[in-house]
């Protein structure tokens, strides 16, 4: 590390303000060539911001950052480029409306003249051959017709094509996340070619298994800073879980729940997916947790919002038996309303209450969101603030308490701990336990196998049909991972 | 754990692929409808002459329908391109002909007018529909200045040029297949027009790989008053003297237009031969056919309007079953 010529990248005291955030507080940060660095750490830990200075797309407040031994000054996007630096982020940066080969052309400024497509073409399709063989795409494929693991295997394929500019290190955010397990292999196995050829890559995942396995150094970021940096060899999975720091405890809530063995109340929600082809149905009774798991989009969501339209309403293949809200997962397109303040977005599932005469009224509108404010910790000073003011997890909070807040008994969650930090989810977690005890009823449907432990009962889906269903004593990650991937290729 | 169980729910590429090439078809399918409507009604009305006569207003419409097109392939939407064609219309029929420089370095201006407006919208992050419902009021003022009432003369070599008869194939169907070849290279074959599409798809991934989006979205709007432009000139062309209201109804025109060829308001999804497709079945829905169906001229604007709705319905009902 002490010859700079192997520094790809080295920064020095890094900062970075959002307000009175800090997501960067004093990061020092080397990647020396031809290494893989594995960066883990909790939700708000800096991962993401790190990733966008480093990419060019954030200037930094204060601090040094040197590439290849030189200090740049005036670091920006085009400058990372010509230096080799890419980033594939998180959210996918393609453009839906163009083909494979155009989308191809957008990251590179020499691919024009005569024939660009077709050296575009080339490009793409090469570096798809090298790193997914088989992957089953042409350049001429417009992105928005492509599956989202496609989509993220042309992104990651992208940034590895080289036209004028070098390639130094590539920046992988979440890369595997929409990928199936044989591609994610295909590409974790490109990942150690590429730095056995001596080049640098950052690889963030929230799968450790991935990082332990394939990283050279390991990287640990909590509060903005680098907690730890260590050989990945060094590492094992309680160590890492460990160095990501105050997670409170990772016990599982079993056995708080488990003191149930409850006799079954009143029953609330019978229901059969509408591609059901046996009898097995989901049933819900007071008091219940129920979880809905399985991979991402097989019919969990579709399931949801069929009671939901099917509350108060006689149908032959489901019974909904009291009022139902709904916790919206995608909270900036299905569940905040971005214009209004914090009270109004928590009292709009219960404005029959909060009328007086045939208006709404203010006063108990802010009760209501008080009340909800201080009970599951809503970080604000004042209710009036806009929705936009609460950080994320904040922002999820106020679904709760609008969902809590209201007199539904039965309480559909759709995934709604994405991108939340791991202290709200711990306060959600109590607050859920607490209301079920209370005798509502939770659907919980979850991507994250860890939260199905808050569940008395576990359905788990594939192809939009219930394929398993597990009682909270024989719930086991492996039960839920063996039912949701099927043996043979559906017909 | 096979690949397939895993790809199993997702939709498949080729089953899209087919749906969007059905969806392209749409508009030459409408247009072949209105045309052959009017062969039903009026079977003369099919020939050299009666073409002419009936697309004679199709080039200044699928001009500013392409004006149109690249505003709303960066996912913004011109209200001003009536008034400015308008507003071009009063310049080209008075100015360009009496003081032919003077006349050019206003329509030149007024296209670095529509450039800024760009750089305006990008730069203060405004709703490109206000500021150009409001440029809309200072066009139409200024057509009124430059041409109080209806008059002005069409310069010689204009009217020339759209009076040009060419053997076989009528004047306005060449243009058309001119224009919609022209642009349909420049935006959807050149390097650059990938670009400017991708600005509509995802700005932020354009950012990210080191364009400039202030550049792209001027580039955009500067398109767009050269179109305009040539649209206020064919029209004064064809028209031969000007008027401050001539253009007002193209607005609405240029965005049916673009919706009807299989353009999206948002998302970059836009197709120039689609609009000119889309421009010459309203030209022809809007005026032969309904003569032809004997429809009283007083009635004619409400049936137009009605037309209007009931083809983008029906566009908006295929292409949800393809979906």
């Amino acid at each position: 590390m002490s010859d700079p010529r192997a520094n790809i990248v080295k920064l020095d005291g890094v900062e970075k303000h959002f307000g009175a955030v800090r997501a960067l507080n004093g990061v020092d940060f080397v990647v020396d060539a031809g290494e893989c660095i594995g960066l883990v750490g909790h939700n708000g830990a800096g991962k993401s911001t790190l990733m966008h200075t480093l990419a060019g797309t954030l200037a930094p407040d204060r601090g040094r950052i040197a590439i290849r031994g030189a200090v740049e000054e005036n670091y920006s996007v085009v400058r990372a480029q010509k230096l080799g630096i890419r980033c594939v982020f998180q959210e996918l940066s393609l453009c839906p409306n163009l083909s494979v080969a155009e989308n191809t052309r957008i990251n590179h400024a020499s691919l024009r003249g005569f024939g660009w497509r077709r050296r575009a073409a080339a490009l793409i399709t090469e570096k798809l051959d090298e790193i997914f063989p088989g992957h089953g795409i042409s350049p001429s494929d417009i992105i928005s017709d492509l599956s989202i693991g496609r989509r993220q295997m042309v992104e990651v394929a992208r940034a590895f094509t080289v036209t004028e500019d070098p390639l130094e290190l590539v920046i992988l955010d979440e890369p595997t996340s929409s990928l199936d397990a044989h591609t994610a292999g295909q590409l974790l196995a490109f990942v150690r070619r590429f730095v056995a050829g001596g080049k640098s890559c950052i690889l963030i995942s929230h799968l450790l298994g991935e990082i332990l396995e394939n990283a050279d150094r390991i990287v640990v970021m909590r509060d903005g800073k680098v907690a730890l940096t260590d050989a990945a060899a060094a590492f094992d999975r309680p160590r890492l879980i460990n160095a990501m720091g105050d997670t409170g405890v990772w016990e599982p809530a079993r056995a708080h729940a488990a003191a149930a063995g409850r006799s079954a109340g009143p029953l609330r929600v019978r229901a059969r997916p509408v591609r059901q082809d046996d009898d097995s149905e989901l049933v819900a009774h007071e008091g219940e947790i129920i979880g809905l798991a399985g991979l991402a989009g097989h019919g969990q969501t579709d399931l949801l919002l069929a009671i939901y339209a099917a509350a108060g309403r006689a149908r032959s293949h489901m019974e909904v038996t009291a009022p139902v809200a709904m916790v919206a997962g995608d909270r900036q397109s299905d569940g905040i309303f971005p214009q209004w303040s914090i009270s109004r977005n928590i009292g709009i599932r219960s404005l029959a209450r909060l009328r007086r005469g045939i208006l709404i009224s203010p006063e108990r509108e802010a009760e209501l969101a008080s009340l909800w404010k201080a009970k599951i910790g809503i970080r604000t000073p004042d209710v009036e603030n806009n929705i936009l003011s609460l950080s994320g997890g904040n922002q999820q909070k106020a679904l709760f308490a609008r969902a809590l807040g209201s007199d539904a008994r039965i309480i559909l969650m759709d995934d709604p701990m994405r991108g939340v930090d791991i202290g709200t989810k711990l306060e959600v977690y109590d607050l859920i336990r607490e209301e079920a005890r209370n005798g509502r009823t939770f659907l919980w449907y979850t991507t994250e196998t860890d939260e199905l432990d808050n569940c008395d009962r576990v359905y788990v889906f594939r192809g939009g049909r219930i394929v398993a269903t597990l009682n909270r004593g024989e719930l086991t990650e492996e039960k839920v991972i063996q039912s949701s991937f099927s043996e043979v290729a559906p017909s | 754990m096979t690949d397939v169980a895993i790809r199993g729910p997702l939709p498949r590429a080729g089953s899209a692929a087919r749906a969007r090439m059905l969806r392209a078809t749409l508009p030459a399918l409408s247009l072949a409808l209105v045309v052959i409507a009017i062969a039903w009604l009026n079977p003369r009305a099919i020939s050299y002459f009666g073409f002419s006569l009936m697309l004679n207003l199709a080039i200044p419409i699928a001009l500013a329908t392409i004006a149109q097109m690249f505003v709303i392939a960066g996912n913004e939407l011109d209200l001003s391109i009536g008034t400015f064609v308008g507003f071009v219309g009063c310049v080209t029929a008075t100015w360009l002909r009496e003081t032919p420089l003077l006349g050019a370095a206003i329509l030149l201006g007024s296209i670095g007018v529509y450039a800024l407006l760009g750089a305006l919208i990008h730069l203060r992050n405004l709703p490109s529909i206000v500021v150009t419902l409001g440029m809309s009021f200072v066009w139409q003022g200024l057509a009124i200045l430059v041409l109080p009432t209806p008059g002005g003369k069409a310069p010689e070599w204009l009217s020339a040029i759209v009076g040009f008869k060419p053997p076989f194939v009528p004047f306005p169907i060449v243009a058309a297949l001119v224009i919609a070849l022209v642009v349909h290279f420049g935006l959807m074959h050149t390097s650059y027009g990938a670009i400017l599409r991708g600005s509509g798809g995802n700005p932020a991934a354009l950012g990210r790989a080191g364009w400039s989006l202030l550049r792209v979205k001027v580039t955009l709007f500067a398109l767009a008053g050269l179109f305009g432009v040539l649209s206020g000139m064919t029209l004064i062309g064809i028209t031969t003297s000007g008027d401050a209201n001539i253009g007002n109804g193209y607005t609405l025109l240029a965005i049916a237009g673009v919706i009807l060829g299989g353009g999206e308001f948002v998302g970059g999804r836009v197709s120039p031969i689609g609009a000119v497709l889309g421009a010459l079945t309203l030209a022809l829905a809007a005026s032969p056919l309904l003569t032809f169906m004997r429809i009283p001229p007083d009635w004619q604007v409400a049936a137009n309007g009605i037309i209007l709705i009931v083809v983008l319905a029906a566009r908006v009902l295929i292409s949800r079953r393809e979906a």
